[in-house]
């Protein structure tokens, strides 16, 4: 019994440990140099909007909502000032990051090309 | 009605509800996860995400009877550096009998809020099955083909709890997914840790997108190997089984997700084969159902 309350003793104590070591947030002025920099590929192109469409309603529009209008605070819109702003890299890069600790999640796991594509499709909608 | 029959009920409900999840309209997220049965990625379910899966394991063991194991696998993202779940296990065999033999609750946190070149994932679960459970989620120690002979009525009356903790290190460069898994695991009773390995290299078949079902970039293919590293009692790799298993998925429409894997022995200790199939469904912001907030 006391290797059970041991074990559960360090599980506990060991997993907020770990996630209060976490590294910070992302932000615009955190971007590297050569990823703020980047240029999209695919910039202007009418399928690779049209693309980004399709992949923004598979995984982002459940959060952001269907035309990135957002919802409440905790899921912003993406048409904002913030967005605007940011180069076509920084929005790559951003994608890649997450913001773990703010409830966005990374999307290293799409290929880098599916990332340029909903790069476009954001850059539309500022438009 | 007998318990027997309820038993049968909620193993059915594992293995179809997937199916069915599917065919609703209640998904429009896609389950994009990688196609490995044993390796774990830095992926995390998205939060509020519900992912629903069944994995199946088939297999014939030497001495033994054929078997046929099934998980039913509910995964949810509390936030997007924590990743709960929870497992129903259950296994059916030729000639013997069709049991549950367990549940698993385990939970992955990211360790490093950025995006490195090697993302580390802190891995905790608690298992509370039988000796009979043949899922073989995981090859620790010198688990061995010998295990998976021992008729059900006498290998379910051994009772396991146990703690194991992994470290998942992984990466994904150039569309690349390289993924390493350290597991020790303890039984929290008189026993030794025990350790294992898992190690998994997956891409999709092709980086571009296009909005249809049966394209190249829907298909990611990898492979696994994976196998037991001893015990702390005899940290040896005698009579440890290891295995390499090619994995492929495919992203079906209705957003969801089919995977196949054949498992194939390396060593004496290891079953020849063991073929897996696995469907899962994700379900979009479950959570919020239930805190009343519009999508």
């Amino acid at each position: 019994m006391n290797r059970v309350i041991l074990f559960a003793l360090s599980a506990a104590t060991l997993c907020p440990m770990l996630a209060a070591g976490a590294i910070a947030t992302s932000s615009w002025e955190n971007v590297p140099r050569k990823n703020h920099t980047q240029v999209n590929p695919m910039a202007g192109d009418s399928k690779a909007i049209a693309g980004g469409a399709a992949l923004y309603r598979e995984h982002c529009a459940q959060c952001h909502g269907d035309h990135a209008e957002g919802v409440g605070k905790k899921k912003p819109s993406l048409k904002t000032e913030r967005v605007r702003i940011a180069t076509d890299g920084d929005l790559e890069w951003f994608l890649r990051q997450g913001d773990l600790r703010h409830g966005m999640p990374s999307w290293s796991k799409l290929p880098k090309e599916q990332r340029w594509l909903i790069v476009s499709y954001l850059r539309s909608l500022q438009e | 009605m007998t318990s027997r029959a309820l038993l049968l009920k909620i193993a059915r409900f594992l293995v179809f509800a997937p199916f069915i999840l599917g065919l609703s309209d209640l998904n429009k997220a896609r389950a994009q996860d990688k196609p490995y049965f044993v390796t774990y990625s830095q992926d995390l379910e998205e939060p509020g995400n519900l992912e629903i899966e069944s994995k199946s394991a088939i297999g014939t063991p030497n001495g033994g009877n054929q078997f046929g194991a099934v998980a039913g696998e509910f995964e949810y993202g509390a936030t997007a550096w924590w990743t709960t779940e929870l497992y129903l296990d259950g296994q059916g065999t030729i000639s013997e009998s069709t049991i549950p033999t367990g549940i698993r609750w385990e939970n992955r946190l990211r360790m490093l809020m950025a995006e490195h070149a090697i993302n580390p994932v802190f891995y905790v679960e608690f298992e509370n099955i039988s000796g009979a459970d043949k899922n073989m989620l995981e090859v620790v120690g010198h688990d061995g083909k010998s295990d998976l002979a021992v008729a059900n009525a006498a290998s379910r009356q051994d009772h396991k709890h146990e703690g194991e903790l992994k470290l998942i290190l992984s990466s994904n460069v150039r569309n690349w997914n390289v993924s390493e898994n350290f597991i020790a695991e303890k039984n929290l009773g008189h026993a030794p840790w025990e350790f294992g390995y898992a190690v998994g290299v997956s891409r999709p078949l092709s980086t571009s997108f296009r909005d249809c079902t049966f394209c190249t970039s829907k298909v990611p293919v990898g492979v696994e190997v994976f196998g037991g590293l001893g015990d702390t009692w005899s940290l040896t790799m005698r009579d440890t089984s290891h295995y390499v298993a090619p994995v492929i998925a495919w992203y079906l429409p209705k957003q969801t997700r089919l995977s196949f894997s054949t498992g194939f022995g390396l060593t004496r200790s290891s079953l020849d084969r063991i073929y897996r199939v696995g469907f899962a469904v994700e379900i979009p912001q479950f959570g919020h159902l239930f805190r009343g907030e519009s999508r």
